[in-house]
C-alpha cells in the first residue's frame, strides 16, 4: 500500500486548476548551503511530565527528516525548541557549528511553516512573503522581485496584491511556504503545515514541498502525526513517543522493520500475534516455526503481519520453506475501493486483517463469510520484534 | 399564487408549498415579536422626548418656529469654550485610557485565563460601583487636605498642598478612572483573539520584539482599540456627574450648561438646542469613526 503510494505520485489530479502538479523549476539544488542539526540531551519537563527526555538526534545538511509521533508525544515540542519558541531544561542544539540553545527566534535565521500559516492578516501577500526580507533591510526593487520569485516557485505568480483572506486553503499554505524560505534560511521547519488541507490536495501537496524541498537543498524538520504522510515525504523518520526518541531510519526500514510494537502498531496497519520460544531459541506460532530469536531468552516476542503482506493460499496450502500458511474462518470481508479487507479468525478466534487487491485475481472470490480459507505469508515479509504486544 | 399552491398540490412539484410557506411565515412573525417590548421602550423614551427636544428647541420665545436658540449658540463665546471644553475633556481622558488601559490588557492578555480572570476583577469591581460614590472618593483623595496631599506632603514630595481637584486635573482623573474598563474590555477582547503564532512567526522571520509588537501585534490589536477608545470618547461627550463633583465648576462641560440653564433660567429651548448639538455632534463623530472603522476592519480582515 504504501510503498505502491510512494511509486506513483502521479495519482493526485486537479482540484484547483491554478495548481500544477509540481513546482515549475528545475530540480537542481541551489541557494545557499544547507545546515546540518545536532541535538543533544534535549530535555524539557511540564510539571512532572518528560516532553522531551535526553533526546539526541542528527539531522544531516540537506535531508528531509519527518518527527512523527502521536499527539502529546513531544515532536512539537522538539521543533519548537529548535526555532527557538521554548526553552528547553537542559540540552544542546547545533546548527552546524553553532550553538543556538541560548539564541532568540529571531536571530535563529530559520524559516519555519506553522500549522495555522500564521500569515499576517493585516498585510498583503507580497508583504507578507517580504516581511522577512523587510527586516533584513531588503528594499526597492531587490525585495519586490525576490517576492515575485518566491510566488513564482510556489505558483502563485500574480497574487502578491491579494489580501490573505481572498485565498483558499492551499493557496495560504504556499503563501506561508514562500515566506519561509524567501529570505533563504538553510533550515526550514514545518509544523504539520498539511493538516488543514482536504485529503487530495493534502496528498498533491506532499508531493509538491518534497520537490520543492529537492530544489532549495534545505535542511528540513518536518512534523506530522500521519503515519503515511511521513513515509511519502521523508528522507528519515525519527519516530517519538513519550518524549523519547524510539526509531530513526529511512521509511523503508521504519516500515520493514519496526524496532518494536510501538512503532509497528503506529506505522501502517498490522496485526499482532505473539510467539513461543523453544529451548534451542527458535520461535514459533502456533506451532510453525517462524523465526530465531537466537541467544537473547530474557523477551518476549511478536511476530507483525501487515495486511498486505499477505494473501489468500490455496485451500491445499501447507507451510513449507517458503511460506507460512494459516487457516481459519472468513469473518468478514469488505469492499474499500482500491482495495478489499478480510478478517480472518485463525484457531483460538484471533483475528488476522488480510488485504488483497480488488482486481479480480486477487479476490477470494468462492469465500464467503464462514468459509474455511488458508492464509499465506511469505517467509521474507516475516517481522518479528521484541516486546509484548502493543495494547 | 400563495392560492394556487393551497390547491394546486395535484402536481406534486407544490405539495405543501402553501402551508410551507405559511409556517415559515409564522415563525418569521413569532421571532420578530420578541422585540416588540423593546421596541415600545425606544419609542416611548427614546423617540419621543427625542422628538420633544428637538421640537422645543426650535420654538421662540413668541411660541412660533425660531432659530434663535440656536443663533443666541453662536453668539455667545461662553457657548463656544463649552464644546471646546467637552471635546478637550472627551479627548484627552480617551487619551489617558489609552496610555493606561493598553499596557493593561496587554498584561492580561498575557496571563494564563485564570489569572486573568482574576486581575480583570480588579479592573471590573470599580466598574460595578456606583459611579457617584467613585467620584466623591476621588474627592477625597485628591482635595487640598485629602490623603493624596497628606501623603506627598508627609514623604516630603511637595511642601504645601497642590490643587488636584476642582479643575481639569482632577476631571480627568476621575474621568480616566471611570472610563478605563470601557476601553480594556473590547481590547482586550481583540488581543486575546491574536493568536500566539502570529508572534512566533514575526519572530522566527526575524523581527526582535520591539518590530514584532509594532509591526504584528500593534496592528492587530488597533481594531480592539479604536472600538473601545469610541465607546469611551462617545460617552464622555455627554458625561455629566464627574465634571460636576471634581470639576469645581471650572470644567464646564455640555451636559454641566444643560443642566445650569435648566436649574437657573427654566429655558428649555436654549437646554434643548444645546442636547440637540451634542447629539449631532456625536453623531458625526460616530459617522466618521464607522468610515474609518469599516476601513479598518477591511485592512485588517477582522476575525
Amino acid at each position: 500500500m504504501d510503498r505502491r503510494a510512494r511509486a506513483v505520485p502521479g495519482e493526485c489530479t486537479g482540484i484547483d486548476s491554478r495548481l500544477k502538479l509540481s513546482f515549475a523549476v528545475t530540480d537542481a539544488p541551489q541557494g545557499t548551503t544547507a545546515l546540518p542539526i545536532e541535538i543533544r540531551d534535549l530535555t524539557k519537563r511540564y510539571g512532572s511530565v518528560y516532553a522531551l527526555n535526553s533526546v539526541d538526534l542528527d539531522v544531516h545538511s540537506g535531508e528531509f527528516l519527518t518527527l512523527l509521533g502521536p499527539s502529546g508525544s513531544g515532536k512539537t515540542t522538539l521543533l519548537m525548541a529548535i526555532a527557538g519558541f521554548n526553552r528547553p531544561d537542559s540540552g544542546s542544539i547545533r546548527f552546524g557549528e553553532d550553538e543556538v540553545i541560548l539564541t532568540p527566534p529571531h536571530k535563529r535565521e530559520v524559516g519555519m511553516v506553522f500549522q495555522s500559516y500564521a500569515l499576517f492578516p493585516h498585510m498583503n501577500v507580497a508583504d507578507n512573503i517580504g516581511f522577512p526580507l523587510k527586516l533584513r533591510g531588503i528594499t526597492g526593487s531587490e525585495r519586490a522581485t525576490r517576492v515575485e520569485e518566491a510566488l513564482e516557485t510556489v505558483q502563485l505568480s500574480g497574487f502578491g496584491a491579494r489580501n490573505i483572506d481572498q485565498l483558499s486553503g492551499g493557496q495560504r499554505q504556499r503563501v506561508a511556504l514562500a515566506r519561509a524560505f524567501v529570505f533563504g534560511p538553510r533550515i526550514l521547519l514545518m509544523d504539520e503545515p498539511l493538516s488543514a488541507l482536504d485529503k487530495k490536495l493534502r496528498e498533491r501537496m506532499q508531493i509538491e514541498l518534497k520537490h520543492l524541498h529537492r530544489k532549495l537543498g534545505v535542511t528540513t524538520v518536518y512534523v506530522t502525526h500521519d503515519q503515511r504522510e511521513a513515509l511519502t515525504m521523508s528522507d528519515r523518520i525519527a519516530v517519538i513517543n513519550d518524549g523519547e526518541l524510539i526509531q530513526l531510519d529511512t521509511p523503508e526500514v521504519i516500515y520493514n522493520s519496526p524496532a518494536n510494537a510501538f512503532v509497528a502498531d503506529f506505522i501502517g496497519e498490522s496485526t499482532m500475534l505473539p510467539l513461543k520460544r523453544d529451548d534451542a531459541g527458535a520461535l514459533f506460532f502456533r506451532g510453525q516455526k517462524v523465526g530465531d530469536a537466537g541467544a537473547d531468552e530474557g523477551k518476549d516476542w511478536t511476530l507483525v503481519v501487515r495486511p498486505e503482506r499477505l494473501f489468500f493460499a490455496g485451500a491445499g496450502a501447507e507451510t513449507d520453506d517458503q511460506t507460512i500458511v494459516l487457516k481459519g474462518v472468513l469473518r468478514e470481508a469488505v469492499f474499500q475501493g482500491e482495495s478489499e479487507m478480510a478478517l480472518v479468525a485463525i484457531d483460538d478466534g484471533t483475528e488476522v486483517a488480510v488485504r488483497f487487491g480488488t482486481s479480480g485475481r486477487a479476490s477470494p472470490a468462492a469465500s464467503i463469510t464462514g468459509d474455511q480459507v488458508s492464509i499465506g505469508l511469505d517467509r521474507n515479509d516475516v517481522i518479528i520484534i521484541p516486546g509484548e504486544q502493543a495494547a | 399564487m400563495a392560492r394556487a399552491d393551497a390547491d394546486g398540490s395535484r402536481s406534486g412539484k407544490h405539495l405543501h408549498g402553501a402551508a410551507l410557506k405559511r409556517q415559515h411565515a409564522r415563525e418569521q412573525w413569532s421571532v420578530l415579536s420578541l422585540v416588540v417590548p423593546a421596541l415600545i421602550v425606544i419609542v416611548l423614551i427614546i423617540l419621543i422626548p427625542l422628538s420633544w427636544l428637538f421640537y422645543l428647541s426650535f420654538l421662540g420665545d413668541n411660541g412660533g418656529f425660531s432659530l434663535e436658540n440656536y443663533h443666541k449658540m453662536t453668539q455667545y463665546k461662553s457657548y463656544y469654550r463649552i464644546f471646546v471644553t467637552t471635546f478637550q475633556v472627551s479627548i484627552l481622558t480617551t487619551l489617558a485610557c489609552i496610555a493606561l488601559g493598553y499596557p493593561l490588557a496587554f498584561f492580561l492578555a498575557q496571563l494564563p485565563p485564570r489569572w486573568a480572570g482574576v486581575f480583570m476583577l480588579a479592573v471590573l469591581l470599580p466598574f460595578w460601583t456606583s459611579l457617584l460614590v467613585r467620584t466623591y472618593a476621588w474627592l477625597v483623595l485628591l482635595q487640598k487636605r485629602g490623603i493624596l496631599n497628606e501623603f506627598a506632603m508627609q514623604v516630603g514630595l511637595w511642601e504645601t498642598p497642590i490643587k488636584l481637584v476642582h479643575n481639569m486635573t482632577g476631571t480627568l482623573i476621575g474621568m480616566a478612572h471611570i472610563m478605563l474598563p470601557f476601553l480594556i474590555l473590547p481590547l482586550y477582547n481583540a488581543m486575546r483573539k491574536i493568536d500566539k503564532d502570529m508572534m512566533h512567526a514575526a519572530a522566527n522571520l526575524g523581527a526582535n520584539p520591539i518590530n514584532a509588537f509594532w509591526r504584528v501585534y500593534f496592528p492587530l490589536s488597533l481594531p480592539g482599540m479604536v472600538a473601545g477608545s469610541l465607546i469611551v470618547f462617545v460617552l464622555c461627550l455627554g458625561f455629566y456627574v464627574t465634571p460636576a463633583v471634581l470639576g469645581g465648576g471650572r470644567v464646564i462641560m455640555v451636559s454641566n450648561q444643560i443642566t445650569a440653564i435648566l436649574e437657573n433660567q427654566f429655558d428649555w429651548g436654549a437646554a434643548s438646542a444645546l442636547g440637540v448639538v451634542l447629539l449631532v455632534a456625536t453623531t458625526f463623530t460616530l459617522y466618521l469613526a464607522a468610515r474609518v472603522f469599516k476601513f479598518d476592519a477591511a485592512l485588517f480582515g477582522r476575525d
